[in-house]
C-alpha cells in the first residue's frame, strides 16, 4: 500500500464505500402497504354474539384445517378456559362473565385484527406478509423462511407457527378469507354467523355505524370502539358493554406499532448517508494515522 | 529488540479438556439431528407465545456481541494504527470469524425453513430490522474470511504439498495463493474499514430488533435508545473478550501472557464501560423506569445483577492499577464484562419479553441448552485446531522482522 497514491486510496475507498453500503440501497421494493379508502373491515358486536362457535367451524372448513363435525361445537364446556388462535384454529370465541346480567355472558371472537399499519408486515425479513388493498394482511408461503419475527412483532400475539413440522412449517393466521373475497364472496365467518354479530363492510362505514350504535343505545355499550385508533387503526373493530382490557384486549397506544422501530431504522440509513459518512471518516482517520507513522519513521532514521 | 511473531502452536491436540468438550459437542449434534427430523417443537420449549428462545437470544444476539473483539481490535490496530497491538489482532480475528460462522449456523437451525436462508438476498424488505441485520452479518462474514486469508497465504505459500493425485495442482495452488496475497496486500484496508462500518451497523441494529415488540418487552429494557446501548456495550466488550481469550490461550499452551499489551488494552475498557453505564443510567432516569427496581421481581433482580456485576464492578476493577497489572485481576474483570453483556442480551431477548396471554413462562429445554453448549464447545475445539495450524498466536522472537500484518497497515 505504500506506493499507492493518496488519490487512489480515496478513490477506491469511496467506491467501495458506496458498493458495500449501497448493496441494500435498493430496498425500496418494500411490501405493498396500500391503504385504500375502500378497504374492508368487520364490526364485531360482542353484545350480540351468543358464543355458538359456528365461525370457528366454518373457518376451519374454509382453510382446509382438520375439524370435528359441526355438532361437536354445541359443547360449551370449552368456553370455560381462555383460548387463543393457533396454527390449528385461526379464530376462537372466548366467554367472559357479565357482571350486570349474569345470564348473558359476553362472548368475544378473536382473530387477526388486520392492522392498517401492521407490525408483522414491517418486521418480516423477506416481505412475506403484506397489507392488501382490500384491507387483508396476508402471508406468502413462497417467501417465508420461518424466522418468526412477525410473532415477536405482533402486538395482538396472533401469528402462529407450526412448531411440530420439520419440513415446510407455515405461519398460520386469519387471512380475512382472501381467496373468498377475491371471488366476490364475503369472509366465511361473517357469512355463517346466525345472529349477525359480525358485519362485513367498508371500514369507514363500519366505524360510523359503530358510533351510531353507541349513540342510539348508550346503555348497551361503553363509549369506545376498539380498533378505531389502536396501533393506528385495525380492520376489525369491536363494541362491548365492558372495559376492553377486562376482556383480554391488549392495552395499546394510538401510534402504529412499527413506528418507532422504522423511525430508528430509517434514521440510521437515511439515504445511506450515515454509513457512507462513517466509512469516509474511518478511511480518513486511517490515512492520517498511516502518514503520521510514516513521517515518524522517517525522522527516526 | 524483542518482537512478537505469530506462530502455529506446537502441542498435542488431545487433552482431557478437549475430550470433554468433544463429548459436549457430540451431545449437541444429536439434539440438532432430532430438531431436523422431528421439528423445532420437538426439541425446544418454544410455543406461539414464545417464538424466540436461547438459540436466538444467546447463540445469535450474545454471539454477535462476543465476537465484537474482531472489529474493535481492527479499529485500534489498523485504523488508529497502534502497532503495539498487532499481536492481539489475529486471535481476535479468528474468534470473530468463528463466532460469526456459528451465528449464521444458529440462525439457520432456528429458522423454520433453513433451506430458504438465501431468500433475504433477493427478497428485500427495507423496513425490516431483521433484514438489515441479516444482510450486514452475511457481508461481514465474507469480509472476516477475506481478512483471514492473508494468514492462510502466509502459512501455505511455498509449502503447498498435497499428496497423491492432487500433486499436480500443487503449483497452480501456490500461484493462486501468491496472487491472492499480492492483491489483498493492496486492498486490505478497504475490507478493514468495511468490517468496522458493518459491525457498527448490525451491532446497533441488533438492539433495534426488539423495539418493535413494544409493550411486550419490560420497560426496564424497552427504550428507543436500545441500538445505542447495544453498540456501546459491544464496543466495551471487545477488549475484555480479547484479554480473556489471550490469557486462556497462554495458559492452555504454556506461554507467558503478553501482560503489558493486555494491561494497556485494559486501561481502555474503563472509559468505554463508563460511557455505556452513563447512557444506561441516564436512560433509566429519563424514562423513570427505576420505579420497577423497588419491587423484587425476576425482571428487577436480573436487571440489578446485569448492571452491578456486569458493568459497575468490572468498571471499578478496570480503574484499579493493581488489577491492570495482574493476570488474575484482568481475567476476573474481563470475565465480568463478558458475563454482563451476555446477561444483557439474554435479558433483552428473553427475560424482558413478556407476551400477552402467556400461559407459562419460557425456560430453555434440555435440547436447546445441549445445542447451545455443544456449539460453544465445538467453537473452542475449532479455535484450538486453528491456532495449531495457522500462525495466529504471537510468541516472543529475537528478530526485527515485523509481522506481515504490520506491513499491511502501511508502516513500511
Amino acid at each position: 500500500m505504500g506506493n499507492q497514491s493518496r488519490r487512489d486510496f480515496l478513490k477506491t475507498a469511496a467506491l467501495v464505500g458506496t458498493t458495500v453500503t449501497g448493496f441494500s440501497s435498493k430496498t425500496k421494493a418494500a411490501p405493498k402497504n396500500i391503504l385504500s379508502e375502500d378497504r374492508m373491515g368487520v364490526l364485531v358486536d360482542t353484545t350480540v354474539c351468543i358464543g355458538c362457535r359456528k365461525c370457528e367451524w366454518v373457518c376451519k372448513i374454509a382453510h382446509n384445517l382438520e375439524t370435528p363435525t359441526i355438532e361437536t361445537y354445541d359443547d360449551r364446556s370449552v368456553l370455560k378456559n381462555m383460548r387463543r388462535p393457533n396454527d390449528k384454529a385461526l379464530t376462537v370465541v372466548n366467554e367472559y362473565q357479565n357482571t350486570d346480567q349474569e345470564k348473558f355472558p359476553i362472548n368475544v371472537k378473536v382473530q387477526c385484527m388486520h392492522c392498517d399499519h401492521p407490525a408483522c408486515v414491517s418486521a418480516c425479513i423477506v416481505g412475506a406478509l403484506s397489507k392488501q388493498e382490500n384491507g387483508s394482511v396476508i402471508w406468502d408461503t413462497d417467501k417465508c423462511i420461518g424466522c418468526r419475527y412477525c410473532m415477536v412483532a405482533c402486538p395482538f400475539q396472533i401469528p402462529a407457527f407450526e412448531f411440530d413440522k420439520a419440513l415446510k412449517p407455515d405461519i398460520k393466521k386469519c387471512d380475512f378469507c382472501f381467496e373468498r373475497t377475491k371471488e366476490g364472496k364475503i369472509p366465511a365467518c361473517t357469512e355463517i354467523c346466525p345472529v349477525e354479530a359480525i358485519t362485513y363492510g367498508r371500514r369507514e362505514d363500519l366505524v360510523k355505524a359503530a358510533h351510531q350504535k353507541i349513540k342510539n343505545y348508550p346503555n348497551r355499550y361503553i363509549n369506545r370502539v376498539y380498533g378505531e385508533s389502536e396501533v393506528g387503526g385495525t380492520s376489525w373493530i369491536y363494541l362491548t358493554n365492558k372495559e376492553f382490557e377486562k376482556l383480554d384486549f391488549p392495552k395499546l397506544g394510538k401510534d402504529p406499532a412499527p413506528g418507532v422501530s422504522e423511525a430508528i431504522q430509517h434514521g440510521i440509513f437515511a439515504y445511506f448517508v450515515p454509513p457512507v459518512a462513517l466509512y469516509a471518516l474511518l478511511g480518513g482517520v486511517m490515512w492520517i494515522n498511516k502518514n503520521r507513522k510514516k513521517t515518524e519513521n522517517e525522522t527516526e532514521k | 529488540m524483542e518482537e512478537f511473531k505469530p506462530t502455529p502452536m506446537k502441542k498435542k491436540y488431545l487433552t482431557p479438556v478437549v475430550i470433554a468438550l468433544a463429548v459436549l459437542a457430540v451431545n449437541g449434534f444429536l439434539f440438532l439431528l432430532a430438531r431436523f427430523v422431528f421439528g423445532i417443537g420437538a426439541v425446544t420449549n418454544l410455543d406461539n407465545q414464545h417464538p424466540w428462545g436461547i438459540w436466538i437470544g444467546l447463540d445469535v444476539a450474545a454471539g454477535v456481541a462476543l465476537a465484537a473483539g474482531g472489529f474493535t481490535t481492527a479499529a485500534l490496530g489498523h485504523i488508529m494504527h497502534k502497532d503495539q497491538y498487532h499481536a492481539i489482532i489475529r486471535p481476535a480475528l479468528l474468534t470473530a470469524a468463528l463466532g460469526y460462522t456459528f451465528v449464521a449456523v444458529s440462525v439457520m437451525i432456528d429458522l423454520g425453513r433453513p433451506y430458504f436462508i438465501w431468500h433475504p438476498l433477493i427478497m428485500w424488505n427495507g423496513s425490516s430490522v431483521l433484514f438489515e441485520v441479516g444482510i450486514c452479518v452475511m457481508i461481514y462474514l465474507v469480509v472476516l474470511y477475506i481478512e483471514f486469508l492473508p494468514i492462510v497465504t502466509e502459512r501455505f505459500i511455498g509449502r503447498v504439498n498435497l499428496p497423491g493425485v492432487l500433486k499436480r495442482i500443487n503449483n497452480p495452488l501456490d500461484k493462486l495463493l501468491r496472487i491472492l496475497d499480492k492483491g489483498l496486500e493492496k486492498t486490505m484496508f478497504i475490507f478493514i474499514i468495511a468490517g468496522v462500518v458493518l459491525s457498527c451497523l448490525h451491532q446497533s441494529s441488533l438492539g433495534t430488533l426488539m423495539v418493535i415488540a413494544g409493550p411486550k418487552m419490560h420497560p426496564l429494557w424497552q427504550t428507543p435508545i436500545l441500538p445505542l446501548l447495544f453498540l456501546l456495550s459491544a464496543v466495551s466488550l471487545g477488549f475484555p473478550m480479547v484479554i480473556f481469550e489471550s490469557l486462556i490461550t497462554s495458559r492452555s499452551f504454556g506461554l507467558k501472557p503478553e501482560i503489558h499489551i493486555l494491561s494497556n488494552l485494559g486501561s481502555m475498557v474503563a472509559p468505554l464501560l463508563g460511557i455505556y453505564l452513563a447512557f444506561k443510567i441516564g436512560d433509566m432516569m429519563i424514562r423513570g423506569t427505576f420505579v420497577y427496581l423497588t419491587t423484587i421481581t425476576t425482571a428487577s433482580v436480573m436487571y440489578t445483577i446485569e448492571l452491578l456485576f456486569g458493568v459497575i464492578i468490572p468498571l471499578r476493577m478496570f480503574m484499579s492499577r493493581q488489577v491492570a497489572k495482574s493476570p488474575i485481576g484482568l481475567l476476573i474483570a474481563s470475565f465480568l464484562v463478558i458475563f454482563g453483556v451476555f446477561l444483557n442480551r439474554l435479558n433483552n431477548f428473553l427475560v424482558a419479553y413478556t407476551p400477552p396471554y402467556e400461559v407459562h413462562s419460557y425456560f430453555p429445554s434440555i435440547g436447546e441448552i445441549s445445542v447451545t453448549v455443544g456449539f460453544i464447545a465445538f467453537e473452542i475445539l475449532l479455535f484450538r485446531l486453528a491456532v495449531m495450524i495457522f500462525p495466529i498466536v504471537s510468541v516472543p522472537e529475537m528478530s526485527t522482522q515485523r509481522t506481515k500484518y504490520s506491513v499491511k497497515g502501511g508502516a513500511r
